[in-house]
């Protein structure tokens, strides 16, 4: 349960023991949009669409853990997690070799040390600043006239480094304006909106300490500029990308509740 | 109805709410040619302009413009405006002390000062010497200023990282309400029961939890309270971090939303001096006064810069 979408993965057992890589197999993942339904409404209306479309009933599903900034309005979930235990269990699932997780979603952005089960160690974030999130990103893209996609790519044509003054996304977008009157190529305008991201979220992840490998989640994901400006900011050659990077927290807690049961 | 007619109407539906008036005053009681001493103050501020003509030291006359997106027309702009209205060109005026973020690209100035002092000095003009703490509410700022009984600055503490509890943070939820800017305040507290302020600090995260509160089904107003006490208790913090000494002056152009400012008071328990004076010239007052310090010392420069 999302700031901004909302999803849901359904597990099902292929083997009886082995690891969850073996072990558990992906039947079905849907998201959505919530819009104007409120958040149990659409809870509910993902999870009867997604059993629908998967073909299964619901007395099959055998537990249901919620997460996400909305968790506690799933009035069906057997149990709720927090955000940050989900990411990294989804993330080690597909990326088992990761060991820092840096999730980069609409409202927030974090780095987590992670064991090799996908368990917390420890987690820097911040909750109350858009800089270093998504939304500062969209921000940007927004007064640049491109989607974030567009944003993304432009990025990466881009060599230069212009420095943003500006930490909080409000000011930054003027300091963006000024750069679009100032004829500053949108690229390297793109280059240095994600390269302040970066450069937000780097310093969290050394709050935690960087241990290689570094697995990217959220919806940054899809932004290839970002994830070179991620590399050159953690000075790392390489940054996982998980499959289905939306769905890594509904997949940390569809794992949670499937050990649960077994 | 013809395409035209349906852009017209999505062009009037696309109003800006946050934009505050512009103005311009001059004290017609009084005789600028009179003086022998004509000073001037330019204050480029990040969101707002002022100039501010002072004849020997006395309030003459005021414009309180948008900043666009050049300090030196910017500049120009608010000046030319008081010039206008009485009468005087640039060769007028004696000296001219530039302030605000853009008071270096000031290209007419004589000198250029901080905000910071001017701020200090214009508030001990308008609200009088007994005046120790000054809040200056700015458009991309926010300071909590200490001054002596000169209004010159002994301390001071300023917020310019975060839009929350500045005025483009007002701004922002101005357009997102759909309410101008200078109803605001007086709709904040035409609400049945006073909200707890909205918990986030960030301006980008506020607007997301107040589109959330709307579909709560909480009013317009309540959610603009909730913003409005969210914004008075981030300032508060500031001011409780430089200790408020009697008496209290709030400057910039935040001063002007009751909203705020009433529950700043409520929080300090402390009333606000109030002035009859546009509370977003106080910088540019204060650098035409320093102005008219300065020429008084100095004498006047040799040549304008122009």
């Amino acid at each position: 349960m999302g700031s901004r979408t909302i999803k849901v993965v359904f597990l099902e057992e292929l083997k009886v023991d082995g690891a969850p890589q073996l072990r558990w197999g992906i039947k079905k993942t849907l998201i959505m949009f919530p819009d104007d339904l409120d958040m149990d409404v659409a809870a509910e209306k993902i999870f009867t669409d997604g059993l629908t479309e998967a073909g299964i009933a619901r007395e099959q599903i055998t537990r249901v853990v919620a997460t996400g900034a909305g968790r506690k309005q799933v009035k069906f979930a057997h149990e709720n997690i927090t955000e940050v235990g989900a990411g990294a269990r989804g993330a080690l699932f597909m990326c088992p070799s990761a060991r820092t997780v840096i999730d980069v979603g609409a409202e927030e952005g974090r780095g987590v040390k992670a064991t090799p089960e996908g368990k917390v160690v420890d987690f820097a974030g911040n909750e109350k600043c858009a800089a270093g999130a998504g939304a500062f990103a969209e921000s940007m893209s927004r007064a640049l006239q491109l989607s974030l996609k567009e944003f993304g790519e432009a990025s990466l044509r881009s060599n230069k480094t212009i420095p943003m003054n500006a930490q909080c996304t409000v000011f930054a977008e003027s300091e963006v304006v000024s750069l679009i009157h100032a004829n500053t190529p949108k690229e390297d305008i793109a280059k240095a909106v994600l390269d302040a991201v970066a450069s937000r979220v780097t310093a969290m992840a050394r709050r935690v300490g960087i241990e290689e490998d570094v697995v990217l989640i959220g919806g940054m994901v899809h932004n290839a500029g970002f994830v070179q400006s991620l590399k050159a900011a953690l000075g790392v050659e390489k940054v996982l990308l998980p499959d289905l990077p939306e769905y890594v927290g509904a997949l940390g807690a569809a794992l949670i509740a499937a050990e649960a049961n077994a | 109805m013809t395409v035209a007619q349906i852009q017209a109407t999505q062009s009037g539906e696309k109003k800006e709410y946050w934009r505050w008036e512009e103005s311009t005053w001059v004290d017609e009681a009084k005789n600028w040619r009179d003086a022998k001493f004509v000073t001037a103050g330019i204050d480029v501020g990040s969101v707002s302009s002022q100039a501010v003509v002072v004849c020997d030291g006395e309030l003459y006359g005021y414009s309180s413009m948008r900043t666009g997106n050049n300090s030196p027309d910017s500049a120009h702009n608010a000046i030319n405006a008081v010039m206008q209205k009485c009468g005087m060109t640039l060769e007028n005026i004696h000296f001219v002390v530039g302030t605000g973020y853009g008071r270096v690209n000031v290209p007419f100035s004589n000198k250029a000062i901080t905000e910071i002092a001017c701020h200090a000095r214009g508030a001990n003009y308008m609200g009088g010497s007994s005046i120790r703490t000054i809040l200056d509410m700015g458009g991309q700022d926010c300071k909590a200023i200490h001054c002596d009984e000169r209004g010159k600055v002994t301390n001071f503490l300023m917020n310019d990282k975060c839009a929350a509890g500045t005025g483009r943070g007002m701004e922002v939820i101005a357009d997102l309400m759909q309410i101008p800017i200078a109803e605001l305040g007086p709709r904040s507290f035409d609400v049945d029961v006073e909200p707890a302020a909205v918990s986030s600090v960030c301006v980008v995260f506020a607007k997301s939890e107040a589109l959330g509160l709307l579909k709560a089904g909480w009013s317009k107003n309540k959610v603009v309270a909730a913003y409005c006490q969210a914004m008075a208790e981030r300032v508060v913090s500031l001011l409780e971090r430089i200790a408020v000494e009697k008496d209290f002056f709030i400057t910039g152009g935040i001063a002007k939303n009751p909203g705020v400012v009433k529950r700043i008071e409520r929080l300090l328990k402390l009333d606000a001096v109030a002035t009859k004076y546009d509370s977003q010239i106080a910088g540019a007052l204060g650098a035409a006064l320093f102005g008219y310090t300065l020429v008084q010392k100095q004498g006047v420069p040799a040549k304008v810069a122009s």
